[in-house]
């Protein structure tokens, strides 16, 4: 049941730092933040991670796997070969606070730059109607866990971290595409997705979707139709005409 | 030192601790954030079920009187009786007011918020959205607080002016001066610098207790620290004898043991059989359920379709029941082949209807356990889940017997009595979140002078909160938790016996001791062992007065059952197990209090017949009098 | 009051790992293959654009449908026998109308991301870093004209139809008489089948239909359509390749016919 796997934990802090090998049990059914937590209490105590659910629920144990932005509590050892050097890293585009604890105050910052849930005035608590349909595509970029992990493989900033004033995300497109599609929703999101939170910068290559531990379809049923919505309101004339003409009858 | 100083400090954000600040900050207070773990992950993300409100939106029969009988029962008449009417009258206006914050919860027909079955509930009364519903409640709430932090950008151009939140800080001692609360102590855990609040009032809102158990839905967080800080600043808990085993806990692979499996499987049709294939709950109907609980397998089966018509099938018991049925399978030998019993909804339902409402179970049996729950049954086995017993407070302002000291959620004791039930822990968050902000800001209203901490106490906290690091060789902290957890889950487990807690509490005795010499390798920066090391304090005084409490009550009732007092004792119920700190603080008293009556107009809401189950003779004749009254 | 932390230098650091990747799979596979079967796919299309040999009995082949010039387009090629573009134009006629169907496969959320990816490289691989040192997207000129997609897609879709006329025509033999089945018949059918699903599954058509409305349940029918192109949107990547061979597969058909290589009545 139980055999020693060969792990190479990136340690350090503030930037500065190595993989360091070390060689430790696993036994069934085991994924890889127990191995980090069995270095933890038998090796290393001081080896830091972030954790708290182990359900894949909280989106606190965001790392690099082999390279690849995964969960540590859901990513299972039986997916490594025995013989297999496993590569744990912290998460490349933010900076590092030590070990695999990276400073993810970025997306803090930049949830605060969306402009919250805006009901109209006049609707009290308790008087919402919504349909389920109508609520469908909203709940599911609602089932983000802010794992930060698409934030992570973003090209845009992972590769340009110039770009990061710029840009909000993924993470932040898909709360942008929630509110615009919520039934009682406001607040003008389209041309601010574009002016203010680079939704321009994306180029639909789809690794946000890809790693998304909640399955989330980041570009397809966020990023694209806001984009084909900034296009309504930015740069396609004949729905420009149109808007202005059915403005004016009304 | 960095210090700061605010109008409240409210430790926690989790879904109590966020509705606190919330509401002291909407009235105005400067209030600080302070919660372990990064904002939006505190351990409600991780509720599933609901939040039971009796918006009566699905069955327009419920009403806060039905939900309040409900609570009751559940609790087995132990409740703080206010609490319990002050929740069941205000969930609905909370998750209306979460809903114009941004929530979207699943929908009725009629557009309405739709509400689900839990065990316990008489009606469907569970707001929710699929089986995730901690994660929008704790996304909502933390969006309102960007909200607010927006509002005063636009005001004061700083959005931290009033509201602020300080993520991954630990507080570890509470400071006053005099009585009064002044303020509190903590260290960043990202660099191990110290950090002072200044603040005359405190809300405590810091969660649960499980990481003193092996076997626990719980995370890392749940130390137990707002009980251990509220003892070290002289106020009291109460009811720490309870404790809820959920019963349906993962039980393979041996890495995930006890991780949660929503209630909401066996309320949307799974159930439970035992390696003989029998649904055993039906053997396990107390006396006191017996005329609300289906009898036949028809009849269970019925009911799901025909609510009015049927009795509900024994899987949706309180859980107390269910866990301790299924513990009576697996020691009977009746048990999976992992040591639990079988859940089952794959015969139930269509594959797609359980991926649809129930996705991260699907989810979370696939990823870690290799199981397809739409193809085959889950196995599952009691795990803790939750503390009833916690901060003795006012019902009405959340206020602890310490000036300046409030408490609210699972922190807090007496709403749930001796069992809490299911999704009624995401209301009384609301519910009790917001009376503690608002019982903050009127506490500071009425203050003339803030209290300013006695000089020396943070020279102390810091002695205290350095020590592990300092000492060299001394004990892994590690494996000091390692057998607190196995001897409270062990000996004072779900069935309880006077020797085993004797036992454990001698064990206790020895960890404290072997606490005092722990040693942390290592930096100030990011240091686990060293946190964890600070934490032991906090987990061996609140298992030392679990233990305690349990070896007091000598009966069985919720969330304590005593396996040499099987049966429960009306005159026990009248009694309320107090638990307070030595005066030196090595550890805790336990003393018995009298259990106020319930208010008339309350008690007349139940019948003669229900009530001599759980009262006193003396207690009835009350009653009887206060339904001549009416 | 002091509000915030002093932060020292380092902690705003991140991690310094000196390789591209650490990704221990084959990452490269895929854009090796995509970029290996877009470029195969463009020496076909850039043959084909000059090759006249379009017309094999009842089959057209799908490059040069409709053939608009009337210099070079055989009677029969010809969209309702309609040539607008005069004996004075010379040019090969596909230049007239490959731009359609070219610019909205270039111009396709779908292709964007494969070329992106395998030929600008940016980024090759999720988690392998890009070679370019400057990123703008598609933030500014030219990449920002992709937002004429759907323009594109209005002419796509009569396209589309166009290809789905000229596969019912393919059940007539080479006299014009109904009820003839051939291999070509076959192949120029499901290539229509797929162009439509790739087409009608662009999510410039899922916006089109309902996306761009926040209440579904006001618009019954408008959220059916959404909910069938949707379902289509989900496999435009399979719809996308499956397509792009097929069109291949029947225009080389059709032009071997033509050429006398392949001969009825078999085909
Ligand atoms: C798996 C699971 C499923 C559940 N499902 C349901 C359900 O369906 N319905 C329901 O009603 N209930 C459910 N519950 C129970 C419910 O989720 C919890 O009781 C509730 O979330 C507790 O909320 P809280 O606000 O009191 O504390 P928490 O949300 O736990 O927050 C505690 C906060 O305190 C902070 N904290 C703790 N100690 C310190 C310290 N020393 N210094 C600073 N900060 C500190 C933590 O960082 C955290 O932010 C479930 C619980 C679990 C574990
Ligand atoms: S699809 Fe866009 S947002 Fe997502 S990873 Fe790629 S570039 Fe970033
Ligand atoms: S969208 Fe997905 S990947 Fe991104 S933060 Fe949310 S859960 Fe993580
Ligand atoms: S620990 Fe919560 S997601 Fe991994
Ligand atoms: S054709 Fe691919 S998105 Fe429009």
């Amino acid at each position: 049941m139980g055999y020693k796997a060969k792990f190479r934990v990136w340690r350090g802090e503030g930037g500065e730092g190595r993989l360091e090998d070390f060689t430790v049990e696993v036994n069934e059914g085991e994924v890889v933040l127990d191995v980090i937590h069995r270095l933890q209490a038998t090796q290393t105590p001081d080896l830091a991670v972030r954790w708290n659910c182990k359900a894949g629920k909280c989106g606190s144990c965001s790392m690099e796997i082999n390279g690849k932005p995964r969960l540590g509590c859901m990513t299972r050892m039986s997916t490594f070969e025995e013989d297999e050097t496993i590569t744990v890293t912290p998460l490349r585009t933010f900076p590092v606070i030590k070990d695999l604890v990276t400073d993810v105050s970025f997306n803090y910052q930049k949830a605060r730059e969306v402009p919250s849930f805006t009901p109209p005035a006049d609707v009290k608590p308790g008087e919402y109607r919504m349909q389920q349909i109508d609520v469908e595509r909203s709940q599911e970029f609602r089932k983000c866990i802010e794992c930060f992990m698409c934030q992570n493989v973003c090209h845009v900033i992972r590769d340009h971290e110039e770009n990061k004033p710029n840009f909000s995300g993924p993470r932040y497109f898909i709360r942008i595409a929630e509110l615009d599609m919520h039934p009682y929703d406001v607040a003008d999101r389209k041309e601010p997705a574009q002016d203010e939170h680079g939704l321009g910068y994306c180029n639909i290559t789809k690794c946000c979707t890809e790693v998304c531990p909640e399955h989330i379809k980041i570009t397809d049923n966020a990023i694209i139709p806001m984009k084909e919505r900034v296009v309504d309101r930015k740069y396609d004339p004949l729905v420009w005409l149109g808007s202005k003409i059915f403005k004016r009858q009304r | 030192m960095e210090r700061h100083e605010y109008d409240v400090v409210v430790i926690g954000a989790g879904g109590a601790g966020l509705r606190a600040a919330i509401e002291a900050r909407q009235q105005g207070k400067r209030t600080a954030i302070v919660c372990k773990s990064l904002f939006g992950k505190a351990h409600t993300v991780m509720a599933e079920g609901g939040a039971a409100a009796a918006m009566g939106n699905v069955n327009p029969n419920d009403n806060w009187m039905v939900h309040f009988r409900d609570t009751m029962r559940g609790g087995k008449f132990l409740n703080n009786w206010r609490m319990a009417e002050l929740h069941a009258k205000e969930a609905p206006d909370r998750v209306w007011e979460l809903e114009a914050w941004g929530a979207l919860f699943d929908r009725t027909k009629d557009g309405k918020i739709s509400q689900r079955n839990f065990g316990g509930h008489e009606y469907p009364r569970l707001a929710h959205v699929g089986d995730r519903t901690g994660l929008e409640m704790i996304r909502t709430l933390q969006q309102r607080v960007v909200a607010l932090q927006q509002e005063d950008e636009k005001l004061h151009g700083d959005p931290e002016a009033y509201i602020k939140v300080f993520a991954e800080c630990t507080i570890t001692r509470l400071l006053k001066e005099g009585d009064a609360i002044a303020g509190a102590f903590g260290y960043w855990r990202e660099t191990g610098d110290f950090v002072v609040f200044d603040a005359p009032a405190v809300v405590l809102a810091t969660g649960g207790i499980g990481k003193s158990f092996v076997v626990t839905s719980n995370s890392w967080e749940y130390t137990g620290d707002g009980h251990a800080l509220a003892m070290l600043a002289g106020a009291n808990l109460i009811n720490m004898e309870f404790i809820q085993f959920h019963p349906t806990g993962m039980v393979w692979p041996p890495s995930v043991r006890g991780i949660l499996v929503t209630e909401s499987v066996r309320g949307d049709g799974g159930v439970l059989r035992n390696s003989e294939g029998r649904r055993f709950m039906f053997d396990y109907i107390p006396d006191v359920f017996k005329d609300k609980y289906a009898t036949t397998e028809e009849e269970a089966d019925r009911w799901y379709d025909d609510q009015a018509g049927n009795r509900r099938p024994p899987e949706l018991l309180p859980r107390d029941e269910v866990a301790r049925a299924i513990n009576s399978e697996v020691k009977a030998g009746r048990g999976s082949p992992q040591g639990g019993v079988f859940l089952d909804v794959s015969t139930r339902l269509p594959a797609a209807e359980i991926t649809r409402r129930l996705p991260s179970m699907h989810h979370q049996f696939k990823e870690l356990a290799d199981v397809d729950i739409t193809k085959e049954p889950m196995q599952v086995g009691p795990t803790c889940h939750y503390v009833m017993g916690g901060v003795e407070v006012d019902a009405d302002t959340g206020a602890a017997s310490v000036p300046g000291l409030f408490a609210a959620g699972e922190v807090s004791g007496g709403m749930h009595g001796s069992n809490r039930l299911g999704g009624n822990s995401l209301s009384d968050l609301l519910v009790f979140g917001r009376r503690a902000g608002a019982g903050a800001a009127a506490y500071i209203d009425g203050l003339a002078r803030r209290p300013a901490a006695a000089a020396g106490l943070v020279e102390e906290a810091r002695a205290e909160a350095l020590a592990p690091l300092e000492r060299t060789g001394g004990e892994n902290p590690y494996e000091v938790h390692h057998e607190l957890q196995r001897t409270m889950n062990d000996l004072v487990g779900i069935i309880r016996k006077s020797e085993e807690i004797g036992e454990a509490l001698q064990v206790i005795e020895k960890l404290k001791e072997r606490a005092k010499n722990t040693a942390s390798a290592g930096s100030r920066i990011y240091n686990p062992g060293w946190h964890l090391a600070i934490d032991l304090r906090n987990m061996l005084l609140v298992s030392e007065a679990v233990a305690k409490a349990a070896l007091l009550r000598e009966e069985s009732r919720g969330g304590h059952t005593r396996d040499d007092y099987p049966g429960m004792s009306p005159e026990w119920r009248r009694k309320l197990l107090r638990v307070t700190l030595t005066p030196d603080e090595s550890g805790v008293n336990v003393e018995e209090r009298v259990q106020p009556s319930m208010r008339s107009d309350l008690i007349s809401l139940f019948e003669r017949g229900e009530l001599e189950k759980y009262l006193t003779e003396e207690e009835l004749a009350e009653y009887d009098a206060a339904v001549k009254e009416s | 009051m002091t509000q915030t932390t002093a932060e020292s230098a380092v902690r705003k650091q991140r991690a310094q790992i000196r390789v591209r990747t650490l990704r221990t799979d084959r990452w490269w596979l895929a854009p090796v293959l995509t970029f290996a079967g877009l470029f195969l796919f463009l020496i076909y299309g850039f043959w084909a654009m000059f090759d006249l040999s379009m017309l094999a009995g009842s089959y057209i082949a799908p490059f040069s449908s409709p053939c608009l010039a009337a210099a070079t387009c055989p009677e029969g090629a010809r969209l309702f026998g309609f040539a607008p573009f005069g004996d004075w134009y010379k040019l090969p006629p596909g230049l007239l109308i490959l731009a359609f169907p070219g610019g909205f496969r270039f111009t396709c959320y779908y292709y964007r991301k494969s070329y992106y990816r395998s030929w600008w490289m940016s980024p090759p691989a999720c988690s392998v870093a890009e070679p370019h040192s400057k990123y703008t997207g598609e933030s500014r000129l030219p990449l920002i004209l992709q937002n004429v997609h759907r323009y594109f897609f209005y002419v796509a879709a009569i396209i589309g139809l166009i290809l789905t006329y000229d596969a019912v025509l393919s059940f007539r033999d080479a006299d014009g008489n109904w009820g003839h089945v051939g291999l070509g018949t076959v192949i120029l059918v499901v290539n229509a089948v797929l162009v439509l699903c790739y087409t009608f599954g662009c999510h410039s058509c899922r916006h089109i239909t309902a996306g761009r409305l926040n209440h579904f349940s006001r618009h019954p029918l408008r959220y059916k359509a959404w909910t069938l192109v949707s379902k289509l949107n989900a496999r435009h990547q399979q719809f996308a390749w499956a397509s792009m061979v097929s069109i291949v597969v029947a225009d080389l058909y059709v032009r071997l016919v033509a050429k006398g290589v392949i001969n009825f009545p078999f085909a």
